[in-house]
């Protein structure tokens, strides 16, 4: 049975699938989807209740929140992305070399690697954003960075063994250089545990970036993005509860279907992962 | 058992070394000048110069970084740059506030999520399970400080049973340490289910079942036991979660402890007083993990201490 037909049977994995697709579309039609601009302001509609006019309500600057919820997915899915793409690119370099080279450097980057895991994971995306500096750009670097070490150790764990394979030591015995080693036979195997915990990060990622924004140490104003969208709403939190929790509810769905999507893709692709992520 | 304690905290050392040389080589890769961004736009070359030097700047990263160590070791931790405060007195200050949070939102994690994973085990596949394990979905799935925010409303605004935050009393405690605690009981009540079902299946539980022990006693004394194995290093690493969890609790309660503190630092550009908050935090961590390294022991007497 392949990997579509065994994902396909788990109702929950397409629910997510659905979300997720929901969630691409909303970020790639943001403007056609949008009912009002996003920046907009109409300050005598302020903390407007949802209604016909404003389906979700509108914030503390009467900003259609709808419209911001939808172009919040932009912001979100693209730290979601970039940031896994920093983690994975960081992993493989990190992990191949680890694995192949071996010896003290091995030694010293998992013990590197042992402490920063250990590390709450909070604090260390602070401790990074701190030294970066706010903005969308720097809070996808210190997603990406927090996401580092977890791929390094999957990585490296795969080249260890992969490396005593037969057919790597066939390849290497007829002379074949370690970079084509590395593409032909190592990546290949590796890439389905990639993928898993690639989405599984998003998710992460995605309730990181919020939890950044929210502390107003993320994404700056006046870029919509759901976390920065609570932390607005909380400061008229007892007069218009819909302005913090609408926005919340957005960041909830987008994390519930990574992890839906990529809880089914490990089933699919690699049961050997289960209960390990 | 006492060099087992000993020996642990020594290898404690080089973990909270490696901590410090994190946060502080991060904010020395930091863009720009941290002295002008901390005194602003248009202080003195002379404020800029005392600063700097207070502050040792000038010196290379890795005799900063030595000389740290060594005042830490002696116990000072500098003073903080906004309050010119010792930062041991600001921490001092801050961080029982925060063990209060933390401690009270392991206790409810620990109790609902072990409780919930016992009786998802105990019927699977009933409606409870259904409800738990698609709960702990959720659980696992909102923003934690979105999650304060709906409590709010729900128990301080619509209810009126809560204060909206702040600290002094237990009804303050309540919904922070609620708020905190909960994606840690989805993840421990995941946990013990699976565990609970793996021990259920073992043969000593067939055998205490065939000599007539009751349910009650074959899942306190042989199956509860046994599955706690698991659910300990899993609350060893959860404690880490509430850590990182308690910035963003304390920010939303306005709670007065590490977290928030943390928070100011970093807007305040605050770099001492900020690497006296991670260092507190990692500390704690340590001693967590060594207490749940303490107890696998008591639990489990197969399990030496030859750390």
């Amino acid at each position: 049975m392949n990997a579509w037909s065994r994902f396909r049977r788990n109702r929950l994995a397409l629910v997510g699938l659905v979300l997720v697709v929901v969630l691409a579309v909303s970020a790639a039609l943001a403007p056609w989807l949008a009912p009002y601009d996003p920046a907009r302001q109409s300050l005598i509609e302020k903390r407007a209740k949802p209604g016909a006019k404003y389906v979700l309500g509108a914030d503390e600057f009467g900003r259609d929140i709808l419209s911001r919820v939808i172009y919040g997915s932009r912001v979100a899915l693209l730290v979601g992305v970039l940031s896994a793409l920093i983690a994975v690119a960081g992993g493989l370099l990190l992990g191949t070399a680890a694995g192949f080279v071996g010896g003290w450097l091995d030694a010293v980057m998992m013990r590197g690697i042992e402490i920063l895991l250990a590390f709450p994971y909070l604090l260390l995306a602070l401790a990074i954003v701190a030294a970066l500096g706010t903005g969308a750009l720097n809070t996808t670097i210190a997603v990406g960075i927090w996401g580092v070490p977890a791929v390094t150790r999957i990585v490296r764990g795969s080249v260890l063994a992969l490396r005593e394979t037969e057919y790597v030591g066939a390849a290497r015995a007829l002379g074949a250089p370690v970079t084509a080693v590395l593409r032909r036979h190592i990546l290949p195997n590796i890439v389905p545990s990639l993928i898993v915990y690639a989405t599984l990060f998003m998710a992460n990622a995605i309730l990181l970036e919020a939890a950044l924004s929210f502390l107003g140490l993320g994404v700056q104003p006046p870029t919509a993005s759901w976390g920065l969208m609570v932390s607005t709403g909380r400061d008229v939190l007892l007069v218009a509860p819909h302005v913090a929790t609408v926005p919340g509810l957005a960041i909830m769905v987008a994390v519930l279907a990574f992890n839906l999507v990529g809880d089914g893709l490990r089933d699919a692709l690699d049961p050997r992962l289960r209960g390990s992520a | 058992m006492l060099t087992f304690v000993v020996r642990r905290l020594l290898l404690a050392v080089p973990v909270l070394l490696g901590v410090v040389f994190v946060v502080m080589l991060t904010i020395d890769l930091l863009p720009g000048d941290a002295v002008t961004l901390m005194l602003g736009e248009h202080a003195t070359k002379d404020a800029v110069a005392k600063l700097r030097d207070h502050l040792g700047l000038d010196k290379p990263f890795v005799v900063r970084y030595l000389e740290y160590v060594a005042r830490v070791a002696g116990g000072d931790l500098g003073r903080s740059i906004q309050q010119n405060r010792p930062v041991a007195a600001e921490l001092a200050d801050a961080w029982p506030a925060t063990l209060e949070l933390t401690v009270a939102a392991l206790l409810i994690a620990t109790v609902a999520g072990i409780a919930a994973g016992v009786a998802s085990a105990v019927w699977p596949n009933s409606f409870f399970d259904a409800l738990a394990r698609l709960g702990s979905l959720f659980g696992l799935s909102m923003p934690i400080f979105w999650t304060g925010l709906v409590l709010i409303v729900i128990f301080s605004l619509w209810l009126n049973w809560l204060p909206v935050g702040g600290a002094g009393s237990l009804n303050h405690l309540v919904l922070p340490a609620v708020t905190l605690a909960l994606p840690s009981v989805a993840m421990i009540s995941r946990m013990t289910r699976s565990a609970v079902l793996d021990v259920l299946r073992e043969d000593y539980v067939r055998t205490a079942r065939a000599k007539g022990v009751g349910e009650f006693w074959v899942l306190g004394r042989h199956a509860l036991r046994n599955a706690f194995i698991p659910i300990l290093t899993l609350l060893g690493l959860q404690s880490g979660q509430l850590m990182g969890g308690a910035v963003l609790t304390e920010t939303v309660f306005a709670w007065p402890g590490l977290g928030r503190l943390m928070v100011k630092a970093i807007f305040a550009r605050d770099y001492v007083l900020l690497q006296g908050a991670v260092l507190v935090f990692a500390l704690a961590f340590v001693i967590v993990n060594l207490l749940v390294d303490l107890s696998y022991g008591l639990l489990d007497p197969r399990i030496g201490r030859q750390g």
